[in-house]
């Protein structure tokens, strides 16, 4: 479904991604592992084109997307929930759902809004509210919610962990295990690698913008490297 | 001491109109701030265009004789729109040409390219009003209309310009409302004003977005322009720049960025001039006349700043990452 080859991405003078390639098959729920600064972010922000590409090439079903501007991406079926959230602080929770939809010609639909709501009956609770009051978690509910908005084929989520307490990250990924289950494909960048292996089906481990490990989650769990760097020996 | 109740009403009636003209300006530089943190200089020009483009239709109206079978309220509507439509489109136009392409620059160049527009529209309309008329200076031409009072009460009559004024400007202010809150566009304009990445990542195309905004805020000035043709009559291509500096200075006052802000900050500062220009005298036993006014002004807007830095309305910190 996504495939990423060869990607180069430079920060200035940073070489930030060496030659990344990897592919998201249709269904999949696939793992980008590393530490902080190994690309994981960047390669997401590569392929919905906040950032641009030295070279190498980014398909979706065949379809280059590489060359497209950020806001086409979403109306091609990618919807990418960034890394801290980014909800919008000063609209209210109905109001960032209904920007989630804004590449949807009719808006946002009943139907949808009543799906985010079924997934996170807390956002409905707080509809009114304005996002920057929210928790934290309620505040990652909310940017997911706003990603499936736009009916995505394709969800990127990038460290929906980060901050949360332990109960809240468990809800999340089960939810996030519940979309993928739904038809939604899945790429989840995480530093909780123990949690991204035990729902995801297949991973790949970047570091210092190259892939160097991929395979199936099971796999990777196993794995000497990826158990001593991120599993905690 | 003379603070009888008829003139401080119509002082208070002076300074509301001209806070509500203020209030118009200042939302075209709140609102560009607001999506891109600069603060377009050229406003102040974009605000006489309209003053212009207004007269050059009611002057073109009373030429042809079709103004005096027109309704008054058909002229004054149709120039307020034309001025809006001019303004707005011109300040599109400059940001597409004169800012767009520096938007990755340093802060500094975008606002110098914004000086260099100014100058440049100050004297695109002296040129194109000294081929057409042989001069730059243009009185608006009288609706009878404009020059009648509207009596209120035994002692208190209110111009009717002064009226017009009040009442386009709300009109114009409840518009600009409903759009800015109740439309996906005016959503997708707060969205990219809160966090421009993130408003991509939706869908929206953030550089229409900005276009947008330089339309409506620059429509919001075209008509604030064509206002203040019809209340003050006289303008030249030169006359953006006090109204323009003063309407900044009332976007800083209520908060830049913050649209009620410009409005209340609009309207303090319309009020405090009034009063200045006609109580200082007054009170100071004449050691300060009117023509202090701006003076006494800016110092009251000094004192509230070093209180309330971020101006009445705006936020004391910015929420999120």
């Amino acid at each position: 479904m996504l495939r990423v080859d060869d990607l180069h991405v430079y920060y200035d003078a940073i070489h930030a991604l060496q030659g990344v390639s990897f592919r998201v098959d249709k269904g999949e729920m696939v793992t980008l592992l590393g530490a902080n600064g190994a690309g994981k972010s960047t390669t997401l922000k590569t392929i919905s084109a906040l950032l641009r590409a030295k070279s190498g090439t980014i398909e979706l079903e065949g379809a280059r997307l590489d060359r497209l501007p950020a806001h086409e991406i979403v109306r091609r079926g990618i919807a990418h929930v960034p890394e801290g959230r980014r909800v919008f602080p000063r609209l209210s929770v109905l109001e960032n759902l209904q920007t989630g939809a804004y590449s949807q010609s009719g808006g946002a639909s009943a139907d949808d809004l009543e799906r985010v709501f079924n997934l996170f009956p807390r956002l409905k609770e707080r509809i009114r509210q304005k996002a920057g009051t929210l928790s934290g978690g309620e505040q990652q509910m909310l940017a997911i919610g706003r990603g499936l908005m736009a009916c995505p084929k394709m969800l990127l989520l990038d460290e929906p962990s980060m901050g949360l307490a332990p109960i809240l990250v468990e809800q999340i990924f089960a939810i996030v295990q519940a979309i993928n289950k739904e038809g939604v494909t899945v790429l989840l960048v995480e530093q909780n690698a123990a949690m991204a292996l035990a729902i995801c089906h297949r991973g790949y481990v970047l570091e210092t913008g190259k892939i160097i490990l991929e395979g199936t989650a099971a796999e990777l769990s196993g794995n000497d490297r990826v158990r001593q760097a991120y599993l905690g020996g | 001491m003379d603070f009888s109740s008829g003139i401080f009403f119509q002082v208070a009636v002076d300074g509301i109109v001209l806070g509500f003209m203020y209030a118009l300006i200042a939302l075209g530089y709140t609102m560009v701030y607001g999506v891109l943190e600069f603060i377009n200089f050229a406003h102040s020009e974009i605000f006489i265009l309209g003053a212009f483009v207004g007269a050059e239709l009611l002057l073109g109206l009373e030429a042809s004789g079709a103004l005096a079978t027109l309704h008054p309220a058909a002229v004054i509507l149709m120039i307020v729109l034309a001025g809006m439509l001019a303004s707005g489109l011109a300040a599109a136009a400059l940001e597409r040409i004169a800012y767009r392409p520096l938007r990755g620059a340093p802060r500094l160049v975008p606002l110098i390219s914004a000086i260099g527009a100014s100058f440049f529209l100050q004297d695109f309309i002296r040129f194109i009003e000294s081929l057409w008329r042989n001069t730059f200076y243009l009185n608006y031409p009288t609706l009878d209309i404009l020059d009648q009072n509207l009596t209120l009460g035994a002692a208190v009559e209110i111009p009717f310009k002064s009226v017009l004024v009040i009442f386009t400007a709300l009109a114009m202010l409840a518009g600009l409302y409903l759009f800015v809150n109740k439309t996906k566009l005016g959503t997708a304009i707060r969205a990219v004003a809160q966090d421009p990445d993130a408003a991509a990542l939706m869908g929206i195309p953030v550089d229409r977005i900005i276009t947008l905004t330089f339309f409506v805020g620059g429509a919001m000035g075209g008509a604030a322009g064509v206002l203040f043709g019809l209340h003050y009559s006289l303008i030249n291509p030169y006359s953006g720049f006090v109204p323009g500096l003063k309407a900044f200075t009332a976007a800083v006052l209520g908060g830049i960025g913050n649209i009620p802000g410009a409005v209340l900050g609009g309207l303090v500062l319309g009020l405090m001039e009034a009063f200045a220009a006609s109580y200082l005298a007054v009170i100071t036993n004449g050691a300060f006349g009117a023509e202090y006014k701006d003076v006494f002004a800016f110092a009251v807007l000094i004192l509230i700043l070093i209180f309330r830095p971020k101006g009445l309305l705006g936020e004391t910190v910015r929420e999120g990452a």
